[in-house]
């Protein structure tokens, strides 16, 4: 009986917890997000383009445009500018592949202090190793249906 | 053209990914994985493929991208050598990037210190 | 005259004086609105240390050698000394007192730590054994977070409801009271309570209920009415907390109105230094308490003022394990010099 009191209690403050909570400014951050996010992708599609006037296909060019892109999101972190960038930009500069380098080099550069081997060396993953053990995961379940149904994946 | 559509599709993406963050009580960490997983599903069945060639780096350079990266790399690697290629082909086709966010990730730790 | 039990964790406590405060601060809480209070504001976050945890170590270790010379005596006068932090197992008071080699108790309650450590030195000093307590509390932005968020360089879009651990220590030496000292004339210890939040980015609502229930326990103890208080200061709700506490307060006939403050929605301009619902971290009711709130009882700018600093008790793993987030908090009600006591 007591607990029931004590759950209803919890429930009541729940829900008045839920009036008073200010909401997240959905929209800004929506159209900060597309903002950044173009803009990012806008800087991508140039260097893209730089490759490509050295006589590569577009598919040839993304590798080395990622590793560009990925240098200049560490450079940013490095310098402390990219977590700024996601405070305004949320998404838009989380989820490009800049947005990868600032999750391996931010742990790397923190966990300096413990050492290269139990800090940095083990903790280079922390944030972007989730993304890696289900991207690549995916990857093989719809290679291998795909591999499945048509023979060739 | 290309890049008005890479911004308006890179954009778009973000946009969606933003707004998955801020309907659901979900933390980055769940974006990230759910947007690369959605990257391999539309590319493995050949849409994403298409937003590609028209959108460029609208469509490589956010996460998604990378996740149809690997099934394209799959895909590539089974017409090489098999079945095997089921299991080399994602690492293989992501390798450049993340061999290069692991050496700049190292290059950072000894060069910078975080700031508040 | 020993303290006398007079309520369930509520304790009367007389001749207990406030000897001496000090207060260090990091550089974002030394651009806030409660800048000149402060003993010493730090030029950058690491303070020259190799290591984070080393910068929030030397803070607590400043700021109670600050304490202990302010109150006119050296560290072998100090009695006891009591206190806490946010790291795991409260390292940075365990380390700190290697220096000073005086008996401790390290004490945790999160962010309610330091008037967990405030209450129990009065108690101490009213049963006269023994005399002098130094209290300290620190926390450490940047320490704070790699330990329950994420490295501090992740870009990351905090939430509205999400608090900025705060930089800041406070200290304060707890004897018998002489003329001119600040007393401290009641201590409640609150009770762990859970009404099932567990967003940790919204510490405020999981706190508001610890806050409302130890303030009703004290208010019921001791007989007082909330207008005997000039100030009651909770410790790191913010302004999402202090709104609820006020609806909390107002369903059970308690209108805390203006008099109800907080360390938190104190200690930085919230808007212009974007840190959303306001200042925690054990240091923030410290700092404030020890810079600022001592300093108008000191002048005699308020009479009585009841300090409720709030802590929610969670680890990451709790949190990841989905587990809700019981809170507690303690208060300690302090009166001016020669303000009549109850």
């Amino acid at each position: 009986m007591a607990n029931q009191e004590a759950s209803k209690t919890a429930r009541d403050y729940q829900e008045l917890v839920k009036t008073k909570r200010p909401g997240k400014p959905v929209l800004k951050n929506l159209i900060y997000a597309f903002l950044v996010g173009g803009a990012i992708s806008v800087v991508g599609q140039g260097i893209q383009c730089g490759f490509m006037q050295y006589g590569m296909s577009a598919k040839e060019a993304t590798s080395p445009t990622t590793v560009v892109l990925i240098g200049l999101g560490a450079l940013f972190t490095g310098f402390g500018w990219y977590d700024q960038l996601v405070t305004r930009g949320g998404m838009g500069g989380t989820l490009p592949i800049t947005g990868f380098a600032n999750a391996m080099v931010a742990p790397a550069m923190e966990f300096r202090s413990e050492g290269l081997i139990l800090g940095v060396g083990a903790k280079l993953f922390t944030v972007a190793g989730p993304v890696l053990v289900y991207g690549l995961s995916a990857a093989f379940v719809v290679g291998l249906i795909r591999f499945l149904i048509t023979g060739v994946a | 053209m290309m890049f008005f559509w890479a911004f308006l599709v890179g954009g778009l993406i973000c946009m969606l990914a933003q707004l998955t963050l801020d309907l659901f009580a979900v933390t980055p960490a769940h974006v990230l994985v759910l947007f690369v997983v959605l990257g391999a599903v539309f590319g493995g069945v050949g849409l994403y493929g298409k937003l590609v060639s028209f959108a460029g780096a609208g469509a490589t350079v956010p996460l998604p991208g990378f996740g149809y990266t690997m099934v394209s790399g799959i895909g590539e690697a089974v017409k090489e050598k098999g079945v095997l290629g089921l299991l080399t082909g994602g690492l293989t086709a992501a390798a450049g990037g993340i061999k290069a966010a692991v050496l700049f990730g190292l290059l950072a730790a000894l060069l910078f210190k975080p700031k508040a | 005259m020993p303290a006398r039990k007079i309520g369930p964790g509520t304790y009367h406590t007389s001749r207990v004086g406030i000897k001496s405060t000090a207060a260090i601060v990091g550089p974002k809480e030394g651009e806030g609105p409660l800048r000149t209070y402060f003993d010493e504001i730090w030029a950058s976050e690491a303070h020259q240390q190799k290591s984070v945890e080393r910068a929030e170590r030397m803070m607590l270790e400043d700021t109670m050698n600050l304490a202990v010379e302010k109150a006119g005596c050296g560290w072998a006068e100090i009695d006891m000394v009591l206190g806490g932090d946010l790291l795991d197992q409260i390292v940075s008071t365990n380390f700190a007192a290697r220096r000073h080699q005086r008996p401790l108790l390290g004490l945790f309650s999160a962010c309610a730590v330091f008037t967990e450590a405030l209450g129990l030195a009065a108690l101490l000093v009213a049963d006269h054994h023994p005399t002098t307590v130094a209290v300290g509390a620190v926390s450490h932005h940047m320490a704070a977070e790699r330990q329950f968020r994420f490295p501090v360089e992740l870009g990351y879009q905090r939430t509205p409801t999400a608090a900025w651990t705060a930089t800041a220590a406070g200290a304060a030496v707890v004897g018998p009271a002489e003329s001119g000292d600040v007393v401290v004339d009641g201590v409640t210890f609150g009770r762990v309570v859970d009404w099932g939040s567990k967003d940790p980015n919204d510490m405020g609502s999981a706190m508001a209920p610890a806050a409302f229930d130890t303030i009703k326990q004290h208010l019921m103890a001791t007989g007082d009415v909330i207008s005997d208080y000039d100030a009651i200061f909770t410790g790191d709700l913010g302004v999402l907390g202090v709104d609820l506490l006020q609806a909390l307060g107002k369903k059970e006939g308690l209108h805390f109105g203006a008099r109800l403050n907080d360390c938190g929605k104190s200690l930085y301009y919230l808007k212009e230094q974007d840190v959303h619902n306001g200042a925690s971290g054990p240091g923030c009711s410290a700092g404030v308490f020890a810079g600022y709130l001592h300093h108008r009882l000191l002048a005699g700018e308020w009479q009585r003022l009841l300090l409720v600093a709030t802590g929610a008790l969670f680890s990451p793993t709790t949190y990841q394990q989905g587990e809700s987030i019981p809170c507690i908090a303690h208060a300690v009600s302090l009166g001016r010099p020669e303000a009549p006591r109850p």
